[in-house]
C-alpha cells in the first residue's frame, strides 16, 4: 500500500485521504466485510497513525519497522475471515456432524469458543457484530445472492402467496408476539418491567424475521414440490425487508410516544409501510435497468463487467437507504429482475464469475455473521435475566409461527392449484429459524428510549440459539419421522430404481403439459410485451439473436450432420474401419476426428459448434486411439464380473435427474449447477436430434399415418421409425455418441439408395421428400425452432456448413444436396409439417359431440 | 370459434365428470387452447414439442406419444382429458367406482399400465430387451458405454421375468413393482 507507506511523513495530511481509499474499497464488496468491520472494533485509525508518525520521526532511518497499528484493522478483519472459514472447512470435512448438526449452529458454537478465548485474554468484549457492519457490509451480499439466483419464473407466479406469507406472515408475526407479551406481562407473568405495550410491538417486530439458511438446507434434503421451495425462499427473502419497515415504523411509534398516537398516525403509519417496501423494490428495478443498459455496452470490458454488477446493486442498496426507502427490497428486486438480462448482456465468462463471487461473498458474510452471533455473546454486560419474559418470548415465537403457518396456507390452499401439504407446512412452521436480522435489529434500539433493551438484546439471543440450534438439529429427524410414516422405504430393485426415475420423469412432462403454474392471458401478454419492448432495450441485439435456444441447438445439430457427412464421406473414400466392431465405435470416431483433422483441418477451424466442439477438438487432440481402445477393452471386462452394488451404482449415477432434483441453485453453501445445466442441455440435444430424424425420416417418406393403421402392427411399427428403428434398436437404441454416427449412416445411406431409385419399393411408402413442391401446404408452417430462423431471414446453418467445407469428396457431393442445401432442409421440414387430411372419424366423432 | 369451444366443453364435462372438477376442466381447456396453436381443436405432436420444458425431458416425446391413440395424429380434447384423468390421485374412490363399472382411469393398474406402455413401443404386452435398452437409453448419461447399459438391462429384466421369456409381461411388471407407491408417485396435485 504506497499511499499508507508515505503516510508516517504526511499522516496527518494523507489520513482522511486514507480513510477514504478505504471507503472507496468499501463500495466495492471484494473488500466491503473487511472495510466494514473499521467500524466493529471502533480502532480509532487517525489518532493511532498519527502517534506513530511521532514516533518514526523520532528515530534515525528504520531498516524494517514494525506498524501493528497501521494494519491493524483490516489485518484483523482478513484474520477473523480466516478463522470462520477454516472452521467452515473443517465442518465440511465431516459431513456425518453436519448431518445431525446444522452448519449455521455450529459456527455459533465456535463463535461461543472465540468469544470466551477473548473474553479471557481481554476481560471484556472486544469483538461484537455492530449494526452498522452488519446492514452496510455482510447483509448486502446475501440478499443480492438469493435475489440473483431466484428462479424468476416461478418467483413472480407466485409473487402472490409469497407476498401473503411474506407481509401478512410478518405482521400477524411482530404483532401477536407483541400484544401476546404485553397481556402476560399486564397479567404479571414477568414482574416488573419498564416496558409499555409500543416498546412489546416493537420487540416482536424485531423478532418476526426469519432467517432461511436452515429451511433450505432441510428443503433439499426432504423431497418438496419447487412452488413450496419457491414460496419459502421468497417469503425469508422479503420478510427481512419487511421486518425492518415494520420495525422501523414501530420505532417511529416508540419515538413519538404513546400520548401522541391517534388514527392519523395510525393511517400514516400503515401508508408509510407500504411507500417504504414498495418504493425500496421501485428503487431496485429502477437500478435493475441501469445495469441492463449497463451491460449493454461492456462488450469491450469484460475484465470488468462482473464488477459492475455488484456496484450497481450495492448502489441500489444506498440509495434506497438514502432515500428512507426498504434497502432490502431494493436489492432484492434489482437482482431479480436484471439476472435474465445481464445473464444473456454479459460474456459466459463473466456470468461465471459473477455467479460464483456472488456464492463467495454470500457464503463467507453468512459465515461472518454466525460466527459473530457466537461471540457477540460473550458479555455479561447484555445478559439480563427473567424468567418469564424470555420463557413466554419463546413460546409465543414458536407457537404463532406455527399458527400463522397453517393459517395462511389453508387460506392459499383453497385458490392454489397445488396445495401445500401437511408436512410442508410442519417444515415451514418449524423451520421459521431467526438470524443476523433479529440480532442486528435488537443492537439497534436506543437504549434512551427502550429501559429494558438489554433484556429484549438477551432475549433475542436466546431465540436465535432455541430455533437454529435446537429447532436445526431437531428438524431433520422430525421430517424424517414424518416421512417414515408415510412410506416405508426398502432397499429399491433395479426395476424400481428405474421406474421411480421414469415416474417422476412422466409426471414433470405431464405437468408440464397442463401448463404448471396456470396458464394466464396476463403472463402471456407480459411474455409478449416482454419481448416485443423490455428485451429489445435491455438486451444487446446479439444476444437478443442467439437467445433463441432452439435455433442454436438446431444449428449445432446441423453442424454435426455435415460433418458427420464429411466423415462418412471420408470412410467410404479413403478408409476402410471395421464398423462392426460396436463397441469400439467411440475410439473409431476419435480415430476418424484425428484422420479428419490432418486433411482438413480448416472444418475443426471454421465451424463454430459451441457444444460440440469440446468433444470432437478435445478427441482430435488425442492422437493414441488404441490406449483408450485398450482401457475400453479393460473397462469391459471388469464390467462382465460385475456384481450387483456395481449396476446399482452405475444406474443411480447416471440416470437423469428429473427437475424435481434440479435445486442446487438456490443454495447457497453448494454450487454445482453447471452439472445439471450440462445434464439438461445434453437430454436437449439428444431430444431435439431424435426429432430431426423423425423429421428426416418424414422426408425419406414415410406413409401418413391413415395409410399406415391399415397394416398390421408389427409392420406399422417399422415403419413408423422408417426402417431406421430396425437397426437401432439392434446396438444402439438412442441418440449417444456412436448411434449418431452409425445412425447418420444408416440414414444417409438410406436416403443414397433411395436417391438413386426414387421409387424405393417399402411397402406403402409414398417418397415425398423429392416432390417437395407439390407437398407444400398452402398454409406453411415451420416447427417451433425454425420460426425464428426463418423470420430473421438468415441462411439455414447447413449451408453455412457446406461453405466452409474446403474439400469435399466425390461421394459427398453426391450426398450433399440432400440435406445441406437450403432447398432440401426446408422440404424436409414441410414435409412432416404437411397438415394430414382431416380423419374423417375424428371429424364424425367431434360431430357428435356437437 | 367460441360456440365450438363452449360445446366441445361441454361435452368433455359431460364425459369425464367423473375425474375432473369443473374448474380443472375450465383450466384445462385453457391450456389446451393455447397450446392448440392451429386452432382446430385437435393437438397434434408439434402442439406438443413446442412446449418447452419437453425438450429437456429424456421421456418427453415418449409421452408425447403417450397422448396419441394408436395410428392417430391428432388428439383432442376430450384424448387428452382422458390421458390426463390417469393422473388424477388416488383419494375417494366411491365417486369414480359408482360412475363407471370398469376399473377408473386412474386406477393402479391404468396407471402401471400408462408406464409400461412407455416402454412397450410394440404394444405386444411384453418389454423385451430392446425396448428396455431403448429406454435406459434415453435416461442415462451419454457416458455410460453399451456393455453396461446391457448388463443393466439384463439384471432389471432378470429381476422382474418370471417365466424366463427373457421379457417382461404387464403382470410381471405389476409384481415386481408391487411396493413401489404407484398411486402416490403417478399423480399430480393439482389434478385433485
Amino acid at each position: 500500500m504506497e499511499s499508507s507507506f508515505g503516510c508516517w511523513r504526511r499522516g496527518l495530511v494523507l489520513m482522511p485521504f486514507a480513510t477514504c481509499l478505504f471507503l472507496l474499497c468499501a463500495v466495492v464488496p471484494v473488500c466491503d466485510a473487511a472495510a466494514g468491520e473499521e467500524d466493529i472494533w471502533g480502532v480509532s485509525n487517525s489518532s493511532s497513525q498519527n502517534t506513530e508518525g511521532q514516533e518514526q520521526n523520532n528515530s534515525g532511518l528504520p531498516i524494517v519497522t514494525f506498524r501493528w497499528n497501521h494494519v491493524q484493522t483490516p489485518f484483523l478483519v482478513s484474520v477473523w475471515i480466516i478463522v470462520g472459514c477454516l472452521a467452515k472447512m473443517v465442518f465440511e470435512l465431516n459431513h456425518r456432524v453436519t448431518n445431525i448438526f446444522p452448519e449455521s449452529g455450529l459456527l455459533i458454537l465456535i463463535g461461543f469458543v472465540l468469544g470466551g478465548i477473548v473474553w479471557g485474554a481481554d476481560k471484556k468484549a472486544t469483538f461484537a457484530l455492530q449494526p452498522t457492519t452488519f446492514f452496510y457490509y455482510l447483509l448486502p451480499q446475501i440478499i443480492l445472492d438469493a435475489g440473483y439466483c431466484m428462479p424468476n419464473k416461478l418467483f413472480f407466479s407466485n409473487m402472490g402467496a409469497i407476498l401473503v406469507y411474506a407481509v401478512i406472515g410478518t405482521c400477524w408475526n411482530a404483532g401477536a408476539v407483541g400484544i401476546s407479551l404485553w397481556g402476560c406481562y399486564e397479567g404479571g407473568a414477568m414482574g416488573h418491567l419498564e416496558i409499555g405495550f409500543l416498546q412489546f410491538l416493537l420487540f416482536g417486530s424485531l423478532l418476526s424475521a426469519v432467517d432461511p439458511v436452515a429451511v433450505i438446507a432441510v428443503f433439499e434434503e426432504v423431497h418438496v414440490n419447487e412452488v413450496l421451495f419457491i414460496l419459502v425462499f421468497g417469503e425469508s427473502l422479503l420478510n427481512d425487508g419487511v421486518t425492518v419497515v415494520l420495525y422501523n415504523v414501530c420505532d417511529a411509534f416508540v419515538s413519538l410516544g404513546a400520548a401522541k398516537i391517534n388514527a392519523a398516525e395510525i393511517i400514516k403509519g400503515i401508508i408509510s409501510f407500504f411507500v417504504v417496501a414498495f418504493g425500496g423494490a421501485l428503487v431496485g428495478v429502477i437500478f435493475a435497468i441501469i445495469l441492463c443498459l449497463l451491460t449493454r455496452c461492456t462488450k469491450n470490458i469484460q475484465i470488468i463487467e462482473a464488477g459492475f454488477i455488484f456496484v450497481i446493486s450495492y448502489l441500489s442498496y444506498l440509495t434506497a437507504e438514502m432515500l428512507s426507502l426498504s434497502a432490502i427490497m431494493a436489492i432484492t428486486f434489482c437482482g431479480v429482475c436484471s439476472q435474465k438480462y445481464i445473464n444473456v448482456n454479459m460474456d459466459e465468462r463473466s456470468v461465471n464469475t459473477v455467479r460464483y463471487a456472488m456464492k463467495v461473498f454470500a457464503n463467507g458474510s453468512e459465515t461472518m455473521i454466525f460466527v459473530f452471533l457466537g461471540i457477540s455473546a460473550i458479555d455479561p454486560a447484555i445478559w439480563v435475566w427473567n424468567t418469564g419474559f424470555i420463557l413466554l418470548t419463546l413460546l409465543f415465537v414458536f407457537v404463532y409461527r406455527i399458527m400463522g403457518v397453517f393459517f395462511l396456507t389453508w387460506f392459499l390452499n383453497k385458490t392454489r392449484l397445488v396445495p401445500v401439504e401437511t408436512i410442508e407446512q410442519v417444515i415451514m412452521s418449524y423451520g421459521g429459524l431467526r438470524g443476523g436480522v433479529a440480532y442486528a435489529l435488537a443492537t439497534v434500539l436506543d437504549p434512551v428510549k427502550i429501559k429494558e433493551k438489554n433484556l429484549m438484546l438477551c432475549t433475542t439471543f436466546l431465540v436465535i440459539y432455541f430455533t437454529v440450534v435446537l429447532q436445526g438439529v431437531t428438524m431433520k429427524p422430525l421430517v424424517k419421522w414424518l416421512k417414515v410414516k408415510r412410506s416405508a422405504q426398502s432397499e429399491l430393485k433395479l426395476i424400481e430404481k428405474l421406474n421411480n426415475r421414469t415416474f417422476e420423469h412422466t409426471l414433470c412432462a405431464v405437468e408440464d403439459i397442463c401448463g404448471r403454474i396456470g396458464d394466464n392471458w396476463w403472463i402471456r401478454g407480459w411474455n409478449r410485451f416482454e419481448q416485443k419492448w423490455i428485451c429489445r432495450y435491455l438486451m444487446k441485439p446479439s444476444a437478443r439473436k442467439s437467445q433463441d435456444y432452439l435455433f442454436g441447438v438446431f444449428h449445432q445439430l446441423n453442424l454435426e450432420d455435415a460433418v458427420n457427412y464429411v466423415s462418412e464421406g471420408e470412410r467410404r473414400g479413403s478408409l476402410a474401419f471395421m464398423r462392426s466392431e460396436d463397441a469400439a465405435s467411440v475410439d473409431f470416431k476419435k480415430k476418424f476426428g484425428t484422420d479428419m483433422s490432418d486433411i482438413m483441418p480448416d472444418i475443426m477451424v471454421n465451424t463454430d459448434f459451441n457444444g460440440l466442439d469440446v468433444s470432437m477438438s478435445s478427441v482430435t487432440r488425442e492422437s493414441v486411439p488404441s490406449v483408450s481402445l485398450e482401457i475400453h477393452e479393460n473397462d469391459t471386462k471388469n464390467l462382465r464380473n460385475n456384481n450387483d452394488v456395481n449396476v446399482h451404482h452405475l444406474l443411480q449415477q447416471h440416470l437423469y435427474k428429473s427437475r424435481k432434483h434440479h435445486r442446487h441453485k438456490y443454495s447457497r453453501s453448494h454450487f454445482s449447477i453447471n452439472q445439471s445445466e450440462d445434464e439438461v442441455q445434453e437430454i436437449f440435444q439428444r431430444t431435439m436430434r431424435s426429432r430431426l430424424e423423425s423429421f428426416k425420416s418424414a422426408k425419406m417418406g414415410v406413409a401418413p399415418a391413415k395409410k399406415i393403421s391399415k397394416h398390421p402392427q408389427k409392420d406399422r411399427q417399422q415403419k413408423m421409425s422408417n426402417g431406421k428403428s430396425l437397426d437401432k434398436s439392434k446396438a444402439h437404441p438412442y441418440g449417444d455418441e456412436d448411434f449418431e454416427f452409425s445412425d447418420g449412416n444408416s440414414a444417409s445411406g438410406g436416403e443414397a439408395a433411395t436417391y438413386q431409385t426414387p421409387y424405393a419399393t417399402r411397402s406403402g411408402i409414398v417418397n415425398r421428400a423429392f416432390m417437395p413442391e407439390m407437398d407444400t401446404p398452402p398454409t406453411m408452417r415451420t416447427p417451433p425452432w425454425l420460426s425464428q430462423a426463418e423470420t430473421d431471414g438468415s441462411v439455414a446453418p447447413s449451408q453455412r456448413a457446406q461453405r466452409s467445407l474446403p474439400w469435399s469428396p466425390s461421394n459427398i457431393r453426391r450426398l450433399a444436396p440432400l440435406r445441406i442445401s437450403n432447398r432440401s432442409t426446408d422440404s424436409f421440414i414441410m414435409a412432416d409439417v404437411v397438415k394430414p387430411p382431416e380423419n374423417p372419424e375424428d371429424r364424425n366423432s367431434r360431430r357428435d359431440e356437437t | 370459434p367460441l360456440w365450438c369451444d363452449k360445446v366441445l366443453l361441454r361435452a368433455s364435462r359431460r364425459v369425464e365428470i367423473a375425474y375432473f372438477s369443473h374448474s380443472q376442466i375450465t383450466r384445462l381447456y385453457s391450456r389446451f387452447h393455447s397450446l392448440d396453436k392451429g386452432e382446430n381443436g385437435a393437438l397434434s405432436r408439434e402442439d406438443f414439442q413446442r412446449i418447452p420444458e419437453l425438450a429437456i425431458n429424456p421421456l418427453g416425446d415418449r409421452i408425447i406419444n403417450a397422448f396419441f391413440p394408436e395410428g392417430e395424429d391428432q388428439v383432442n380434447f376430450r384424448g387428452f382429458m382422458r390421458t390426463l384423468a390417469h393422473f388424477r390421485p388416488v383419494e375417494d374412490n366411491e365417486k369414480s367406482k359408482g360412475h363407471d363399472a370398469s376399473e377408473p382411469l386412474n386406477s393402479r393398474n391404468n396407471k402401471l399400465l400408462f408406464a409400461f406402455r412407455l416402454y412397450d413401443l410394440d404394444r405386444d404386452d411384453k418389454i423385451s430387451r430392446d425396448e428396455l435398452l431403448q429406454v435406459l437409453r434415453m435416461m442415462v448419461g451419454v457416458n455410460i458405454s453399451d456393455e453396461q447399459l446391457g448388463s443393466i438391462a439384463d439384471r432389471t429384466i432378470q429381476e422382474a421375468d418370471t417365466n424366463g421369456d427373457m421379457s417382461i409381461s404387464f403382470s410381471e411388471f405389476i409384481k415386481v413393482l408391487e411396493k413401489v407407491d404407484v398411486e402416490q408417485k403417478m399423480s399430480i396435485r393439482f389434478l385433485h
